[in-house]
């Protein structure tokens, strides 16, 4: 069943910016590997010469005016933000 | 008028209630407020109460009335599902990361409840950013189903359908991206529709699987159901996925569906009869497809062969969008974040780490699997391709019938914490609804009768892209054959052996 190993969950944790103890690794590698298991299936359809479906509706670019609206509320906007300084949202530091 | 006046009642019967002036707007709310406050600590299907806020609504919905400018929903009182955007109400996803999340904008279909004065009660509970089926994945606590509260309500709408099974609200909306509407609408014995990708607008809806995800209606009964469809379906500028068809009433395609289903070919999908289904399930769907038949309905038994790989399909194609829609949650605009890290990326996995449930991390890993290189054709375009083959399939069997008819659930409400530990058993609640989402196509579900238990049993009627319509006909004609109005077979006694709990 450990067609999934605890070493490739963390690497999937790191991509997915998750934070996981060894305890969760392992509940998630085992639950991954079921999943996977179940999903195998699909290799038993014939998909050859078919286009993939990404949409169920055909979608075509929209294109409309670029008109100037009422923004939200900056106040309100920044009242769901965690930390603060003044008007300005405080994040840390992206170069060290 | 008290708490009991509300049990039962529909948007029609409310509608005459309040355009007679025997009710006014806030006695109505004041009525669903008291009910709400009778049944919550049993049923829990609301993340939030908006009691203020519902009562200046309904102010403004009596003032509309008296000036004789009501539309079919003011007045009206409502929930929705905590996923849909509600300008300064709390909009949390039943998510940690979303919890203390307040809007600064409304979701068009709030925006467009509202623009008729309906009254918002509050806040629907849901499985987390709606990923499960029985409303146990939401991060505050489970909803319970009002028929039998040991049972789940189904999921991911549970708190809407149970809060409409048990009278707190007249109707509510929810989201469909696997099943999300039709399975608990069926687990909970009401109506809910799964309309056609597009119909109605998703500004505002916090994204799953976007290419999947739909809002739609959970009510009491079919006219219900098309009079809310009536109110959100639509075009919308801030949705470039949103069609463009014209306004349709629903309620027409009620009326010519009266007593006959005659010209109607409704085909019964051999492979929708599936392995596990429960034996009184299965009976209750053979007697609703007697039921079409003696309506005039011309039925047949069709094949759709590649069903079995639809939940496969599903559980690569929602976990990738939704690994890719849930990377913007890191903690630093808005949300959940955790102020113990040190360095920005320690901030960002520590935020996330704490801030989603178990399913929630669990599909963000599959799809992020599903997605990265080396997998990404075996899995995400091998999933694309045979969701081609799925659709194809649909078309094809659209060109003989105009309808598809099944079970919408293989089972029937199960216990609380049954299938938790087992997220692919979980999985496999979803197989009867999860291939209209992988197609587009509009679905409902219909109460058909309870079990000897008790416990509801849905019928699913699914349609060609925006068929809503013959959808409606065949629902109205069916409910009015069977009695299954969403009363006729009874209302949940919500924990007590009367209909109307007592006062607290």
């Amino acid at each position: 069943m450990t067609r999934i190993t605890s070493d490739e969950i963390r690497h999937l944790a790191l991509l997915c910016r998750i934070a996981m103890t060894d305890e969760e690794v392992e509940v998630m590698r085992d639950q991954m590997a079921n999943i996977l298991d179940n999903i195998d299936i699909l290799n038993r359809a014939d998909t050859d010469g078919v286009e993939p479906t990404g949409h169920s509706v055909a979608l075509v670019s929209v294109m409309r005016e670029d008109e100037v609206a009422p923004p939200s509320p900056i106040k309100d906007i920044l009242a769901n933000a965690p930390d603060l300084e003044g008007d300005f949202i405080r994040v840390r530091a992206v170069l060290e | 008028m008290d708490a009991s006046t509300v049990v039962g009642l529909s948007i029609q019967e409310a509608r005459t209630l309040l355009d007679s002036r025997q009710v006014s707007a806030v006695e109505l709310a004041r009525a669903s407020l008291e009910r709400i406050a009778r049944v919550e600590d049993r049923v829990r299907a609301f993340v939030s109460v908006t009691e203020d806020l519902a009562l200046e609504q309904a102010h403004e919905a009596d003032r509309r009335i008296s000036e004789g400018r009501a539309a079919p929903l003011t007045g009206i009182p409502v929930q929705l599902k905590d996923n849909m955007a509600t300008r300064g109400v709390k909009t949390t996803c039943s998510s940690r990361m979303l919890e203390d999340f307040v809007p600064t904008y409304d979701a068009t279909v709030t925006r467009r409840l509202y623009d008729q004065d309906a009254v918002l009660l509050g806040k629907g509970n849901m499985d987390e950013f709606a990923m499960g089926s029985s409303t146990e994945n939401s991060a505050f606590f489970p909803t319970r189903n009002p028929w039998d509260l040991d049972r789940v309500p189904g999921g991911s709408s549970g708190g809407p359908a149970a809060a409409v099974a048990a009278s707190e609200a007249v109707f509510s909306l929810g989201s469909d991206t696997g099943g999300s509407i039709r399975q608990p609408a069926a687990l909970c014995g009401v109506v809910g529709l799964k309309p056609t990708y597009g119909l109605v607008s998703r500004y505002g809806l916090v994204a799953f699987a976007s290419s999947l995800d739909q809002i739609g209606p959970i009510t009491r009964d079919v006219t219900d159901c098309a009079i809310v469809l009536n109110a959100i379906a639509g075009n919308d500028s801030r949705d470039s996925t949103s069609l463009n068809v014209d306004a349709k009433d629903y309620t027409d395609a009620l009326a010519s569906g009266e007593g006959s289903l005659k010209g109607l070919r409704i085909g019964v999908p051999t492979e929708y009869f599936v392995e596990g289904m429960e034996p009184e399930v299965e009976e209750s769907t053979r007697r609703s497809i007697k039921l079409l038949e003696s309506l005039g309905a011309e039925v047949a038994e069709t094949s759709l062969p590649h069903t079995s790989f639809a939940l496969s399909v599903y559980y690569i194609l929602a976990p990738s969008e939704c690994s890719a829609n849930l990377a913007r949650y890191d903690g630093v605009k808005y949300g959940f974040s955790d102020g113990e890290a040190e360095s920005m990326w320690e901030a960002l996995e520590r935020t996330r780490g704490g801030g989603f449930g178990p399913e929630v991390k669990r599909r963000i890993m599959l799809g992020t699997y599903a997605l990265s290189s080396g997998y990404y054709d075996a899995f995400y375009l091998k999933a694309q391709k045979v969701r081609t083959i799925i659709r194809r399939e649909f078309e094809r069997a659209f060109e003989e019938f105009d309808a598809i008819v099944s079970a919408t659930s293989p089972t029937v409400a199960f216990a609380l914490g049954e299938k938790t530990a087992d997220p692919v058993r979980m999985y496999l609640s979803d197989v009867l609804t999860l291939p209209a989402n992988i197609a587009g196509l509009p679905g409902m579900s219909v109460p058909a009768g309870t079990s000897e238990d008790g416990l509801p049993i849905g019928f699913q009627i699914l349609a060609g892209p925006l068929k809503e319509e013959t959808i409606f006909r065949i629902a109205r004609a069916f409910e009015q054959a069977s009695g299954w109005d969403g009363r006729g077979q009874g209302l949940p006694t919500v924990g007590h052996g009367t209909l109307v709990s007592p006062s607290p």
